[in-house]
């Protein structure tokens, strides 16, 4: 165990917001969700009890009769809007004085940085890198979350938990969010800062940092373990697996929108374009668990060669 | 007070020559300016009863007592304050449903101009003067170490407040009917601020910033049809110098034109665009009804679905 490499990769001075998001993601999604599950009670009991229904207020923050519903902006809102901008500048400043932004040497073309890293919040790209190449790590899958995230709102027809946390009511949604933006933006992020060293290479925290290392990785592509050798073939044989792919996944995708009452009703309610929107960006999204574990698991470079590009 | 000022005649220019009148010189002195320190009485009592002069009436235009018009007044007739409306959901204040976090960010954006500003008088977009710039900020120019913190550090806290804010306005389904639009307008957003921050990184024009931008552009090489490495890049006739990456750097590798582009895009172009964005984002919000909630649980008996 390597401490000293360990604090000094830590306390890296630019790697100090991620060592913060390690603490606050996971207290205020514990926050979120505690709201989430106090709401979700409620639903609970007055689904229940459609007598109660029709006389609660329906909602779990204190309430007493006679309250206003509203309240004047001046002095209620503004006075918590300058106590958080008092409490974010007093945190900024101490941060600030503690601690100093990173001037490395001058900008060098002919001295490498190893690893050479983009900004913390571009990792997850960076760590895409390992698993496809870079047109689709950098540019199709960075267009894809985006055009993901747009799309949200068009393609979620579930009219329930509009404006109030709840986790029953939308499992769907918030667990297929949670797996992006955690499992596949995040921990990426994470993986990308307090694990890879240099050369890329994955070294566990703790590990010392070995500039000489080198791995012998044997990495095949898929058409290499089936035999098949030559173009065209090996094209069409990509084509089929990426076919097939797409055809087994959308399929399980396609399960999960039917899995219960609830889904079903929410299926329904969808267009056409609006199923198949969601279905695309869903099975681009799955493609990069899938070819993570084809990669780290069985070796696999790549799925599909062409002579113009590999996936 | 009229009384004092009749008392009173004007005094010759010359009183030096005291010819006229045998008082000391001190007496007339003080008869010269017993009118002013009349009227000066006369000012501190109007002090005391300030919020009746021109001045105070000119600025604030309501009183402020606090009746519920001067409360709501308050809010509307103030240019920064009426982006929100008098009255808001009396659960909306709690710190549980908005986390605060969309207010957060802009009040980070806020402070990143401003020391961003005064970055600027310090700073020159030009290769091997722009480190030197960096070190003697840093290091020389009083609380420029600070001023040069506060911007890294906030450029930082501001990426993971919007990240929060998306979260919560995720798990709150406050993109749901009638606030899409906001939450795309919202990703923008978010592309901006991830923008802002990566061009700013390269302008220490430190080993950091250069491999990071190094590392970040190469990827547009990759593109497809635009990029020379890309797929179907070399059909179209990409080379290394007219492909997109030729574009954003100025070059075929990141030097000095990188480095004035980046300022530009980092200082005058993403931060207005970014504000463009910002004012559609607010007036949306407030035009969509104000925030989605704390709304009051919808049961799915009673589901009811919009027309698409
Ligand atoms: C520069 C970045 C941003 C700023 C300064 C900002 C600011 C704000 C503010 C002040 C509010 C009022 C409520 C609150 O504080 O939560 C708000 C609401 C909202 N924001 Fe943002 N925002 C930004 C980015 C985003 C992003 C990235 C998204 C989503 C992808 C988004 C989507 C929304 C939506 C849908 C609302 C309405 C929420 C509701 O009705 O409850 N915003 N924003």
């Amino acid at each position: 165990m390597d401490w000293g490499q360990l604090w000094e990769i830590v306390s890296a001075p630019d790697n100090v917001p991620i060592v913060a998001m390690l603490f606050l993601v996971p207290f205020f999604t514990w926050y979120g969700f505690r709201q989430a599950l106090a709401n979700d009670r409620l639903i609970e009991r007055l689904s229940k009890d459609p007598e109660l229904a029709k006389t609660h207020h329906r909602k779990v923050e204190p309430y007493r009769e006679g309250w206003s519903q509203k309240l004047y902006v001046w002095p209620h809102l503004l006075r918590v809007e300058f106590l958080a901008a008092i409490i974010v500048t007093v945190i900024l400043m101490i941060w600030s004085i503690t601690l100093n932004a990173p001037l490395e040497e001058p900008a060098n073309p002919n001295l490498t940085m190893n690893p050479a890293k983009a900004p913390w919040y571009f990792l997850g790209l960076q760590e895409m890198l390992v698993y496809f190449d870079p047109w689709i790590a950098g540019v199709v899958m960075p267009t894809f979350i985006l055009l993901g995230l747009i799309i949200i709102p068009y393609v979620d027809t579930n009219p329930l938990g509009n404006g109030y946390y709840t986790f029953r009511q939308r499992k769907f949604a918030i667990l297929t969010f949670l797996f992006g933006f955690f499992v596949l933006w995040l921990s990426m992020v994470f993986i990308g800062t307090f694990i890879r060293g240099p050369g890329w290479m994955w070294f566990w925290p703790g590990q010392t940092w070995d500039h000489h290392r080198l791995v012998f990785e044997v990495n095949r592509d898929l058409n290499e373990i089936f035999g098949i050798v030559n173009q065209p073939w090996v094209g069409l044989f990509g084509a089929a697996a990426v076919g097939l792919y797409f055809v087994v996944f959308g399929w399980l995708t396609h399960k999960l929108f039917v899995w219960n009452d609830f889904n079903r009703k929410i299926f329904q309610q969808m267009t056409l374009v609006q199923y198949l929107t969601l279905q695309t960006f869903l099975l681009v999204m799955w493609a990069l668990p899938v070819k993570i574990i084809l990669r780290l698991v069985f070796r696999i470079k790549y799925v599909m060669v062409t002579p113009w590009f590999n996936i | 007070m009229n009384d004092d000022e009749k008392s009173v005649t004007p005094e010759p220019e010359s009183d030096e020559s005291g010819s006229q009148r045998p008082t000391s010189l001190i007496d007339r002195l003080k008869k010269g300016l017993s009118p002013f320190i009349a009227k000066g009485k006369k000012d501190l009592r109007a002090a005391k009863d300030y919020k009746r002069t021109q001045v105070w009436k000119s600025v604030f235009r309501h009183k402020l007592d606090e009746t519920p018009r001067n409360r709501a007044l308050a809010v509307l007739t103030n240019v920064f304050l009426h982006l929100q409306p008098a009255k808001v959901n009396r659960d909306a204040i709690r710190f549980g449903f908005t986390w605060g976090m969309g207010g957060i960010t802009l009040y980070l954006f806020i402070v990143l101009t401003i020391t961003g500003v005064f970055l600027m008088f310090y700073y020159h977009p030009t290769k091997g003067q722009a480190y030197l710039d960096i070190m003697y900020l840093h290091n020389d120019v009083p609380f420029g170490g600070l001023l040069r913190n506060m911007h890294r550090w906030g450029a930082h806290l501001m990426i993971i407040t919007v990240w929060l804010h998306m979260f919560r306005v995720f798990l709150t389904g406050s993109y749901k009917t009638p606030r899409e639009f906001n939450w795309s307008i919202g990703v923008i957003l978010l592309v901006l601020t991830l923008l802002l921050s990566f061009t700013g990184y390269l302008l220490p024009d430190d080993q950091l910033g250069f491999w990071a931008v190094t590392v970040g552009t190469n990827m547009a090489r990759a593109t497809p049809l635009l990029g020379h490495e890309g797929p179907f890049g070399s059909l179209l006739g990409m080379t290394a110098y007219n492909d997109v990456r030729f574009a954003l750097l100025g070059g075929s590798i990141v030097d000095a034109n990188a480095l004035l582009r980046a300022y530009i895009w980092h200082c005058i172009a993403i931060p207005l665009i970014l504000a463009v964005f910002l004012t559609v984002h607010f007036w949306r919000v407030r035009k969509d009804g104000s925030i989605s909630g704390p709304a009051p649980v919808m049961l799915e008996s009673e589901m009811k679905f919009p027309r698409k």
